[in-house]
């Protein structure tokens, strides 16, 4: 029961990440890479700006622990999520699970998953079995077929894994004006990184870090919890 | 790019990224009791997908004008409480759209 609902969560973050990981595809070719190991990459790393950054230093042939550095560093907020995450997993959801299925902690699946009360290890294990396969494909597909798909089409699919960030937000914005504040203040720094030029050095996954820390703190701050609230959530 | 000069970067680049999400995730067991922690958990699915669409949503597509259609779009349709494929599908109905007339003025 609890798989097949997993799956059918798991469906839209699929096709969105099918849609996204054909532009890693034709990049990673472009950059001189064959189509297996782009779809090494994508199958074995199952993150979009972590990629971005390592296809780029593979391509200039640059330091391992460069490489190690730029993942730790943009895919650092996967261990904020994982400790997010962990407050939720039901009893059976042991070590052993958790280093399994740990490895398909993903923005977009952490969204999903986070929007239940209690996970158990068959929704998890049915909501990362088709991401997976959607990341990979997609990516196998663009390196395939390159830049054969139009780009008004690319364009529009670009937005695709935003809108289910949005519809993951907004309905608790709505419900609930205090969660409205901390995504207020999280845009607000995101914009202040993004457009104050002197920030310019900071990455987008290390923004993506920073913005949610100020965020998150400054909410637990203004607005605590009430145990029983913690533990409904 | 040949394989064995492409092997030690796969390793590298798969092996940081999968501890970096496993190693939290298998420590914390026990429920955290401290009630600053639990609600900076609580907002932190939020503040990370915030910070992560906005302003990056905008120069997601061609031009910022689509963006902002495929923005507005997942808006209210996300408003209306409509699952994640219709709001994803919604926003990218919304940049074709505005692309296409672009396009034909």
């Amino acid at each position: 029961m609890d798989f097949k609902r997993g799956l059918r969560d798991g469906i839209p973050i699929c096709l969105g990440y099918f849609s996204v990981s054909i532009a890693f595809g034709v990049l990673a070719i472009q950059k001189g890479l064959t189509w297996l190991e782009a779809l090494m990459i994508s199958f074995f790393n199952l993150t979009s700006a972590g990629q971005y950054a390592g296809l780029t230093i593979i391509a200039a042939t640059g330091g391992l622990v460069e490489i190690a550095l730029s993942q730790l560093v943009i895919n650092a907020r996967y261990a904020l999520m994982g400790i997010s995450l962990s407050q939720k997993l039901e009893d059976k959801f042991t070590s052993t699970y958790r280093m399994v299925l740990g490895f398909a902690i993903t923005d977009e699946i952490f969204a999903v998953a986070s929007s239940n009360k209690s996970i158990s290890r068959a929704y998890f294990a049915g909501l990362a079995i088709l991401p997976i396969l959607g990341w990979s494909s997609g990516t196998l597909f663009g390196a395939l077929l390159g830049g054969t798909l139009p780009a008004i089409i690319q364009s529009a699919l670009g937005v695709a894994l935003y809108g289910m960030f949005i519809a993951s937000v907004v309905p608790a914005a709505k419900a609930d004006h205090k969660v409205l504040i901390v995504v207020g203040i999280s845009i607000l720094c995101s914009c202040l990184l993004y457009y104050v030029p002197i920030f310019d050095l900071i990455s987008d996954g290390f923004a993506v870090i920073i913005c949610t820390v100020i965020a998150a703190a400054l909410g637990a701050v203004l607005f605590p919890r009430e145990e029983a609230e913690s533990d409904a959530v | 790019m040949p394989f064995k000069e492409f092997l030690p970067y796969l390793l590298v680049m798969a092996g940081v990224t999968y501890l970096v999400r496993v190693i939290p995730l298998t420590l914390f067991h026990k429920k955290i009791k401290s009630r600053f922690v639990n609600s900076f958990l609580y907002y932190t699915p939020y503040a990370v997908l915030s910070a992560m669409t906005f302003p990056a949503i905008l120069y997601a597509t061609s031009n910022v004008f689509s963006g902002i259609a495929g923005l507005l779009a997942a808006l209210l349709l996300a408003y209306k409480n409509k699952s994640l494929i219709t709001v994803a599908c919604g926003a990218c109905l919304a940049v074709f759209a505005v692309e296409m007339v672009m396009m034909l003025i």
